[in-house]
């Protein structure tokens, strides 16, 4: 089922007429409304007449998190605060939180794109959407509650936590779609074993998972745990929150709401715009946003663009799933690491487990970085030579995927704190 | 009369083999032999209780990574020379000897040893062929 035929599968001129339409609309609005974007553009001395093609975006300067702080808390409003029916917040760089103000032809946009998100995982009316992401400032349990409403569904609204009560409501409500971060997902796989029961037990069919980066291997354990199709569905509190773009049942890419969101992938270092299926920074112009415009926003999110049909009979562009941000990432002696890389490594042993935790330090002016990981529960271990050619196997594929050599630390199962939310993967102490 | 080990992953933190002998505890089971082989970060706990099955259930249910491996136990003579002699058959059968533990199990004349050897039955028929007593796991208790 498509939930937008006509926007989600219109031909590359139709889509293109309307986001330029668009696009130059949000422009000049924002210059007239947004003291920001009037400052930025006249110091780079470009007009909203100026945008006479999608490409002319390129004259136009980034928006970053740096601004966002300067900015708040609403100097980047483009309406009155009686027009602003809905505050979220995320965490901001400098202490300050993010904060994203919304019109109510905002909060509609936004459960349109869930609509559409949640139809790609197969649901409809018919469908009782367990949202276990956190309710609150943070976009994600009141994402997918609106795109589920606007869908018809029932919804359950669980927010994170207490994982018994998240399973008794799955088994006695009968839970057929469940929302929430991939971790907090591993974690509800995890108790439902603890609890006896096997994903025969309940009723799942298809989650809808984001909010953090994940990997295959994860998406594989959550699949299997749970009994369910895990789509990606991705987004960003100051650009909207989730369904900016979700996966489809082909499972390549996320479907990105194109005649909402204009997307450009960049070089982090040169800022020029790299073609599509090369790797770098996605920068996202929403086209449509009334409360919050934001133009040329660089999320700091790294993956790539595919623009062929899709199967399921989309057009829209799709975007690989993130492998990283850039501000997730680590330098650990010079080098780039990404915690998603560590997690593919992770996912080739069937003797360690997803609850991991990268630890970085700094002694004699030297990087420290270490790797606690829990064991497989069931594993045989019987001896130190068994459990030292284990650590020899990770260590190198550690080194070989990394660049870098980590000290691995072996834990026994379900001794690293688990998580509601977003998982706390990195623990970096160095002072620099 | 193979006799299964218990083997335990522990970490080597303050207060963790503590932790994990209250949990045997809590369960009521005694250990009949126990030895650590140890690293800097971790330890495997070895031992011989009762129920063996029984008790890596437990303490899978409780977190701990534990399996089970085959030992035998064996009964020297309490005295200078006593475990070498059984040491000198294994050797000459070309028996390789992985490690070796006590018991709590001894008295004036005779001692139970617990020994890993890389073929448990091999070892059994050699043993008991040259008269050597080997134990059961109730004598152990």
């Amino acid at each position: 089922m498509i939930w937008n035929k006509e926007m989600e599968c219109a031909d590359r001129e139709t889509m293109r007429a309307l986001q330029l339409e668009k696009l130059q609309g949000t422009v000049k609005y924002a210059y007239e409304r947004v003291p920001h974007y009037k400052e930025a553009f006249d110091k780079a001395g470009v007009k909203p007449e100026d945008i006479k093609t999608l490409e002319d975006i390129a004259k136009l300067p980034f928006i970053t998190k740096e601004d966002l702080a300067a900015n708040y808390p609403t100097g980047l409003f483009a309406q009155p605060m009686s027009e602003i029916k809905r505050i979220h917040a995320s965490s901001g760089t400098t202490g300050k939180p993010k904060i994203a103000g919304y019109t109510q032809s905002d909060l509609d946009m936004w459960g349109e794109c869930v609509a559409r998100g949640l139809t790609m995982a197969g649901a409809d009316e018919n469908d009782i959407v367990h949202v276990s992401y956190g309710y609150g400032l943070f976009t994600g349990g009141l994402g997918a509650h609106i795109g589920a409403e606007t869908i018809g569904a029932t919804v359950i609204p669980m927010s994170s936590g207490n994982t018994q009560k998240q399973l008794m409501f799955m088994q006695d409500m009968k839970s057929t779609v469940l929302c929430c971060t991939p971790s907090y997902a591993l974690t509800l796989a995890e108790g439902l074993k603890k609890a006896g029961l096997t994903p025969d037990d309940i009723y799942l069919k298809a989650g809808v998972f984001g909010a953090e980066p994940w990997t295959q291997g994860m998406r594989d354990e959550i699949e299997k745990g749970l009994g369910l199709k895990a789509h990606d569905i991705y987004g960003l509190s100051e650009i909207m929150g989730p369904g900016v773009s979700m996966s489809c049942a082909y499972n390549c890419g996320m479907h990105i709401q194109e005649d909402y969101f204009y997307v450009e992938i960049i070089d982090p270092d040169t800022l020029e715009v790299l073609p599509d299926g090369e790797k770098g920074e996605l920068v996202i112009t929403t086209i449509g946003k009334e409360g919050m415009p934001l133009i040329r926003y660089r999320t700091r999110d790294i993956c790539y663009l595919m623009r062929e049909k899709c199967e399921c009979g989309r057009t829209t562009v799709r975007m690989s799933r993130v492998f990283g941000r850039t501000d997730d990432m680590l330098i650990i002696r010079g080098v780039n690491v990404f915690p998603s890389q560590v997690e593919t490594v992770i996912a080739k042993f069937d003797e360690i487990t997803m609850n991991y935790k990268l630890y970085v330090g700094r002694e004699n002016n030297k990087d420290t970085f270490e790797m606690a990981v829990e064991l497989a529960e069931g594993l045989e271990l019987d001896d130190i030579a068994t459990v030292e050619a284990l650590r020899t196997k990770v260590d190198h594929a550690m080194r070989d995927m990394l660049g870098i050599g980590c000290k691995i630390r072996f834990l026994n199962a379900g001794t690293l704190p688990r998580s509601e939310g977003k998982a706390v993967r990195v623990e970096d102490t160095r002072r620099l | 009369m193979i006799i299964k080990q218990v083997s335990i992953f522990v970490e080597n933190e303050t207060g963790r083999l503590y932790d994990l002998m209250q949990t045997l505890a809590d369960k009521e089971i005694n250990l009949n032999a126990a030895t650590i082989a140890e690293t800097g970060e971790y330890g495997i706990l070895r031992c011989i209780v009762q129920e063996p099955e029984k008790v890596v259930e437990i303490l899978r249910n409780c977190n701990y990574s534990a399996s089970l491996s085959d030992v035998i136990a064996v009964a020297i003579e309490n005295k200078a020379g006593g475990l070498n002699k059984v040491l000198k058959i294994l050797a000459e059968k070309n028996i390789a000897v992985k490690y070796i533990y006590s018991t709590m199990q001894s008295d004036k004349d005779e001692a139970a040893i617990m020994v890993k050897v890389n073929d448990p039955q091999k070892a059994i028929d050699i043993l008991e062929a040259e008269g050597v007593k080997l134990f059961a796991l109730e004598d152990l208790k």
